[in-house]
C-alpha cells in the first residue's frame, strides 16, 4: 500500500553523514555497490562496464563541491543516497503498491515483483535517491542494508549497513534518530545536523553533519585586524612583510 | 524531463479523445448535439490507443493492471481507474445511439461522461502538477493547460465528425475556436509563469553548504552520465526552444482558430477539409507543445550536478 502508514512504530533508521570527515574516497559507494548487487535488490545492472562509457545502477554517489571562496572557501565531498523521508512523495506517488515506508523502523523499500517501472517515483524524489535499471524493467533504490542490519547470519558487529562498514574516516554512523539517547541522534544535537532542501517538507531521516569551520580561517579574522603588534613582534611582523 | 515519445503521443491523443468526450457530452445536455454513434466511437478509439501508447513506456507492461490498485495516494492510478471507468458511461451513450434511445437517458448518460472525462484529464495533469522536484510542472496554470489542450482537440473533433454527417456544425467550429482562444492565453500564462520561478531550492539549500557560501561542482560522482542525468536532466538548446515554442503556438492554437472560424462559414464539403486541416495543425502542434512541456522541464537533481534550472 503506497499510501503512508498512520501509525509509526518506534524506530526511524537511517544515517548521519560527517561531510567534516568525509575524504572523497568513494569506498563507500563501491561497497554499497558490491553488497547490494549480490543481495536483495541485486542485481544492479551496469552497461559497457569496462568500456569507454559505463553506466549503470548505483545507490550511494559520491559529489565533490566547492562552497564559498577565499580563506573561508572548502572543498567538501558529499555522498548521495536516499534519505528515508518521513514524507516520501517517492511512494505516494507508486501506482501499483510497489514502493512503501516501513511502519516499524521507516524503511523506503520497492517490491521489485509489483513495479511496473513507470518512473514516476524517481520524478517524485528530489534527491535522486532513485535509479532505473533499464534491464530489470524495475526501480530500485538503497534498502538500507535491511538484508544486513537485521541478518542473524552475520556476527552482531556486521549488522550495519555496507557503506557504514567500508569508510575509513568513520564519516558514515547508522542508527535510530528516533531515540534522542542514540549516538546518531546525539551528533546531531551537538553539530547542528541538518536536512538537505528542507523547504520541501519531504522531511528525510538521514542528516548531514557540516563542516567544521577552517581553523586557518578561524585565525586569519585575528591577524587581518586593525591592531598592530608592538615592540618585538611589530618589529617582527614588518620586517617580515617587507 | 526526457521526452518520452510513448507519453507524448499518449498525452495528446487521449487528451483529445477525453475531451471530446467532455464537450460532446456536455454539448448533449445542453441541446448543441445530435445523439450520434460516431463520436462516442471515434472518442473511445483514441482514448484507449492512448492508454495502450502509455503502457509502451513502461518497464514491465505486463504488470499495468496492478496500476489500478493505488488511487487513494496515487494521481497515476487514479487517472488509471478513472479513464477506464469512463468507458463505462461512454458504452452506455453509445447504446442509447446504437438503439435509438432518447431523452433523458443519453442525456445524463453524457453529463456523466463530460464529468468523468473532465476528472480524467484532471488527473492527469495532476501527475505533474503534484510534483515539487520539478518547479516547470509544479505550476498552478499546468492543470488549465491540460484541460484547455483537451477542450480545443475535443471540440474540434468534433466539428470535423459533425461536418462528415453533414450535421449542422457552426455552432461546434465557433465553440473550438473559442476554447482554442482561451488555450491559447492559458498556455501563454503557464510560460509567462515558469519564466518567474518561485522556488527557494538551490544548490546551496541541496548541500546544506550555502552557509560556507556559493556552492559550485567540482568532481561529478562519475566520469560518464546516468540514469538521473538522463533522464531528469534533459537538456534543449535555448533558440531551439523558442522556435518550437512558436511552431506549437501556430501550429496547437493560432491555425486551429482561425480555420475553425472559418469553417463555420463554409459549405459542409470544404467546411470538413477546413476542419480537419485545423484539427492536424492542433494535433501536431500539440504533439510539439508536449515535448517541450517535458523538455523545458528541469529536475531539481541536476542542483547536485552543477546545472542551472532555468528552463
Amino acid at each position: 500500500m503506497t499510501s503512508l502508514p498512520k501509525e509509526r512504530g518506534p524506530k526511524s533508521l537511517g544515517l548521519v553523514i560527517d561531510l567534516d570527515r568525509c575524504v572523497g574516497c568513494h569506498a563507500c559507494a563501491t561497497a554499497c555497490k558490491e553488497w547490494n548487487a549480490g543481495g536483495i535488490a541485486g542485481p544492479l545492472t551496469d552497461h559497457e562496464p569496462y568500456g569507454a562509457d559505463p553506466t549503470g545502477v548505483w545507490f550511494n554517489r559520491i559529489h565533490t563541491f566547492e562552497a564559498g571562496d577565499g580563506g573561508e572557501g572548502r572543498t567538501v565531498h558529499f555522498p548521495r543516497s536516499c534519505l528515508h523521508c518521513e514524507t516520501p512523495a517517492c511512494v505516494t506517488v507508486c501506482p501499483t503498491g510497489a514502493s512503501y515506508k516501513r511502519a516499524e523502523d521507516g524503511i523506503v523499500l520497492v517490491n521489485e515483483d509489483l513495479c511496473i517501472g513507470c518512473k514516476l517515483c524517481s520524478w517524485a524524489c528530489p534527491y535522486g535517491a532513485r535509479e532505473f535499471d533499464d534491464h530489470e524493467g524495475v526501480m530500485k533504490k538503497c534498502t538500507l542494508c535491511v538484508d544486513r542490519i537485521y541478518n542473524e547470519n552475520l556476527p552482531e558487529e556486521d549488522r550495519q549497513p555496507a557503506c557504514v562498514m567500508a569508510c575509513p574516516a568513520k564519516a558514515r554512523f547508522f542508527g535510530d534518530l528516533s531515540d534522542p539517547a542514540s549516538e546518531v541522534s546525539e551528533l546531531v544535537a551537538a553539530r547542528d545536523g541538518y536536512d538537505l532542501m528542507p523547504e520541501l517538507d519531504y522531511r528525510p531521516t538521514n542528516k548531514y553533519l557540516p563542516p567544521r569551520r577552517c581553523m586557518s580561517a578561524a585565525g586569519q579574522d585575528e591577524a587581518t585586524g586593525d591592531e598592530q603588534p608592538a615592540g618585538f613582534l611589530g618589529w617582527l611582523d614588518r620586517m617580515l612583510s617587507r | 524531463m526526457h521526452p518520452a515519445f510513448s507519453v507524448i503521443v499518449f498525452t495528446v491523443v487521449s487528451g483529445a479523445g477525453f475531451g471530446l468526450m467532455a464537450v460532446y457530452g456536455l454539448g448533449l445536455v445542453l441541446g448543441l448535439a445530435t445523439l450520434s454513434a460516431w463520436p462516442p466511437i471515434i472518442a473511445g478509439v483514441l482514448a484507449a490507443v492512448g492508454l495502450l501508447s502509455s503502457m509502451l513506456h513502461l518497464g514491465h507492461p505486463e504488470r499495468a493492471w496492478r496500476a489500478f490498485s493505488q488511487w487513494r495516494s496515487s494521481w497515476l492510478s487514479r487517472e488509471g481507474v478513472l479513464s477506464v471507468a469512463t468507458f463505462g458511461p461512454l458504452a452506455l451513450l453509445l447504446a442509447c445511439a446504437w438503439f435509438g434511445v432518447e431523452g433523458l437517458l443519453p442525456m445524463a448518460a453524457g453529463l456523466v461522461l463530460a464529468a468523468m472525462a473532465v476528472a480524467t484529464v484532471y488527473a492527469t495533469a495532476m501527475i505533474y502538477a503534484s510534483l515539487k522536484p520539478v518547479p516547470q510542472w509544479h505550476d498552478s496554470w499546468v492543470v488549465p493547460v491540460y484541460l484547455g489542450n483537451a477542450f480545443t482537440s475535443g471540440a474540434l473533433l468534433w466539428t470535423v465528425t459533425a461536418r462528415a454527417l453533414l450535421e449542422p456544425a457552426a455552432v461546434v467550429a465557433l465553440l473550438a475556436a473559442v476554447l482554442a482562444l482561451l488555450a491559447l492565453l492559458v498556455k501563454l500564462a503557464y510560460w509567462r509563469s515558469i519564466a518567474n520561478p518561485t522556488g527557494t531550492t538551490t544548490a546551496e539549500t541541496a548541500t546544506g553548504l550555502g552557509g560556507i557560501g556559493k556552492v559550485r561542482m567540482l568532481d561529478p560522482p562519475h566520469t560518464s552520465e546516468n540514469y538521473l542525468l538522463k533522464e531528469m536532466g534533459y537538456r534543449v538548446a535555448r533558440k531551439h526552444a523558442r522556435k518550437l515554442r512558436r511552431v506549437a503556438v501556430g501550429l496547437g492554437y493560432v491555425a486551429p482558430l482561425l480555420l475553425a472560424l472559418l469553417s463555420a462559414f463554409l459549405s459542409p464539403t470544404p467546411g470538413l477539409i477546413v476542419a480537419g486541416a485545423a484539427l492536424a495543425a492542433n494535433l501536431l502542434g500539440l504533439l510539439v507543445e508536449r515535448w517541450l512541456f517535458f523538455a523545458e522541464a528541469k529536475h531539481l537533481v541536476v542542483l547536485y550536478y552543477g546545472r542551472d534550472l532555468a528552463a
